[in-house]
């Protein structure tokens, strides 16, 4: 299994720097760092990717039994991690990511030493007295809104199921459509997304982890970045001066200027 | 003039373009933009609503001043709409500067949802940095009918092609069935005789034409035929039947090779002298045990002749010119042939659809001598053997191979002679 192709691997930086690998939420692709990994890559090994099903990951790959639990994203992750064999990983998750990390961190703790967690939620649905943000129902009404904007999906990424290597001005086209998808993957990324409970995975993380929310942040707000920092031991919380769920977009200096803080501070 | 009292006069004169001119001239920018017909909205870049028009205030059903400065756009759409902003929208907002007729909900004060498309756009400074996001907002109610009808038919057309597929993979299963039966199901053991048969089915959706047979008669006598209907599909295999039964038959009663192909013609005459007429052409035989050797009378009628591969290496065609295509006069010709197959001699029968395969890029004929080079360099060979090196080269053509193949070859052990001494 050619698992850098399956997972459309991009390594950048010293190949001798430590290894941080980053890694894209549910929505989009590994361009969602693109504002973020040149500035890491200075004096990092910078490893990025897509999940199968996402981006150019090789979607023929895609299986809706593996990809129905977040330990099919870890599995992704630590594929990776084996086929590379990267150690010392610093693993930056955004979003359902994050998550993914922690699950890959338990199960394979000698690659990694550190974890970066981007505004992440271990549940998205409130729970009793836990304010995850979000009803059953809300999560229903997303998968419409993917629903509605399949019409355009359709156009839009025809040209990349098709799959046309030779063709590289259909490039741009292939980056203008970085958040398309195939529905039928976007939901079964969704559901497991919002619909997942990691909250009794965090306990188990016991590397050096940093969290990182926003001011405002509707997918993860300010209570959930707090429940995770209280339920990792020893973890650090930082606040973001950035509103929105795509702090790495919307405020990437200062993203990747906390990450490299965490960074150094860690030697 | 009746049409007088509904119209008002044409007046191609001044001041009726006047008129008109004015009122396009109090339709000011601020006025477009007020009450344009869809929303426009400019937010900070971090979503803050600077301004809004009046359009899109009354659809939401907001007073300006609860909107300017203390909403967010997110705020005004619906919580899966908020979910698909975050995720999907804004970053493709932040990395391209334009996202592009995504259809989302927005939530009125009155707690409705109202479907609209939105385009946004990053303005830039001059220095390149983000100023602000300008939003257009259309009413997409009909739209999403329409949209939701597309997505329906979609569906059924998805549903159709499934049971499509399903019924297909049906056919397929019992055109295969039918096409087995018209064969034998494996070919009889015969002392100090091998036999093998390949049969190549150039399309799963058609029945081929394509037949042979191995079979025994009295005594320590055997027939053998292999031929092929003009024509494919069900009528071929009704035909294919036919000549199956009929062979059989008539070798019980007089295995003479061209009696049995001259009664054979006469069915098919008879049977298919309207306007539906069907040929066939066969090579038919017998075999009887000469010592540790068998010898093969055969005649053909319009089929490709026999190839006789010797145990020393000869390979050569066992002429039989002039045989008529079967069932196409009332008095055919039909020429005999025979042969002595000894210890390590094969005899290879084969419909046209071998020879006529096109190989290669000029798409030339594999031919009558590529057949006798290759299955002479494989001597000295069993049957066994033979059908399987051929089947290896039939599956080679891929698409070259247009029409199906019937492979039978039939031969006389080696080893037989040590034995017996």
């Amino acid at each position: 299994m050619d698992v850098s192709r399956r997972n459309n691997v991009v390594v950048t930086g010293p190949a001798a720097g430590p290894v941080v690998m980053l890694a894209h939420g549910f929505g989009c692709d590994q361009n969602m760092w693109r504002l973020v990994a040149p500035v890491l890559a200075e004096r990092h090994r910078v490893v990025s990717f897509d999940y199968v099903g996402s981006g150019r990951s090789e979607w023929s790959a895609w299986d809706e039994r593996r990809y129905s639990s977040l330990t099919g994203y870890a599995r992704d992750v630590l594929d990776i991690c084996e086929e590379l064999d990267l150690r010392e990983v610093t693993f930056v998750g955004h979003s359902v990511s994050a998550m993914a990390g922690v699950l890959a961190v338990q199960a394979a703790r000698e690659r990694f030493s550190s974890l970066v967690l981007l505004v992440p939620s271990p549940r998205y649905i409130d729970d009793g007295d836990y304010r995850g943000g979000f009803s059953a129902e809300d999560i229903e009404e997303l998968l419409e809104s993917l629903e509605s904007n399949y019409l355009g999906w359709a156009s839009a990424m025809a040209p990349v199921i098709m799959g046309n290597p030779d063709r590289p001005e259909l490039g741009e086209e292939l980056t203008a459509s970085f958040c398309a998808t195939d529905p039928a993957i976007a939901r079964v990324f969704a559901r497991t997304t919002f619909l997942s409970d990691s909250r009794a995975d965090l306990a188990g993380v016991d590397i050096p982890t940093l969290i990182l929310d926003c001011t405002q942040d509707v997918i993860s707000p300010p209570e959930v970045g707090a429940f995770v920092q209280a339920s990792i031991p020893g973890s650090r919380l930082r606040t973001l001066d950035a509103v929105g769920h795509c702090p790495q977009l919307s405020a990437p200096e200062a993203t990747a200027g906390a990450i490299l803080e965490f960074l150094e501070n860690r030697r | 003039m009746s049409h007088r009292g509904h119209c008002p006069p044409q007046q191609p004169d001044d001041a009726g373009t006047d008129v008109s001119f004015s009122a396009l001239l109090e339709d000011s920018a601020e006025e477009l933009y007020e009450n344009a017909p869809c929303g426009y909205l400019s937010t900070l870049m971090d979503g803050t609503i600077a301004k809004i028009n009046g359009t899109l205030l009354e659809w939401l059903g907001y007073r300006r001043d609860e909107v300017i400065g203390r909403m967010r756009f997110s705020d005004l759409l619906s919580v899966g709409g908020k979910l698909y902003h975050e995720t999907h929208f804004a970053p493709l907002l932040h990395l391209h500067g334009e996202a592009k007729g995504i259809a989302l909900e927005l939530r009125t004060a009155g707690r409705d949802q109202l479907p609209v498309l939105v385009t946004s756009v990053v303005k830039r400074g001059s220095g390149g940095e983000p100023l602000l996001i300008r939003t257009t907002i259309f009413d997409a109610r009909e739209r999403r009918s329409y949209e939701r009808e597309l997505l329906r038919g979609r569906r059924i057309a998805e549903e159709a092609r499934k049971h499509a597929d399903a019924d297909r993979a049906r056919l397929q299963e019992a055109l295969a069935v039918l096409q087995k039966s018209l064969l034998p199901a494996a070919l009889p053991q015969i002392p100090n005789l091998r036999s093998a048969a390949h049969y190549h089915t150039a399309s799963p959706d058609q029945l081929g034409g394509d037949f042979y047979d191995l079979f025994p008669l009295a005594g320590d006598r055997w027939a053998f035929f292999l031929g092929d209907v003009c024509g494919k599909g069900p009528e071929a295999a009704a035909v294919t039947s036919l000549i199956r039964y009929t062979l059989r038959t008539t070798a019980m009663h007089n295995p003479d090779p061209v009696a049995t192909l001259i009664t054979l013609n006469s069915v098919l005459y008879q049977r298919y002298t309207g306007g539906d007429t069907r040929f066939c052409t066969t090579i038919f035989g017998t075999l009887e045990p000469e010592g540790d050797s068998v010898r093969v009378r055969l005649a053909a009628g319009g089929h490709p002749p026999a190839l006789v591969i010797r145990a020393d290496g000869d390979a050569d065609y066992l002429p039989t010119p002039g045989g008529m295509l079967i069932g196409f006069l009332p008095d055919p010709v039909f020429t005999a042939a025979e042969t002595v197959l000894r210890p390590g001699d094969t005899m290879l029968l084969y419909t046209d659809g071998l020879t006529e395969a096109r190989i290669g890029h000029d798409r030339a004929l594999y031919g009558e001598e590529a057949l006798r080079s290759r299955a002479g360099g494989l001597a000295p060979v069993s049957p066994e053997a033979l059908i399987a090196d051929f089947t290896e080269l039939l599956d080679s053509f891929g698409d070259g191979l247009g029409d199906d193949a019937a492979l039978l070859a039939l031969g006389v052990p080696l080893g037989n002679r040590e034995r017996t001494h």
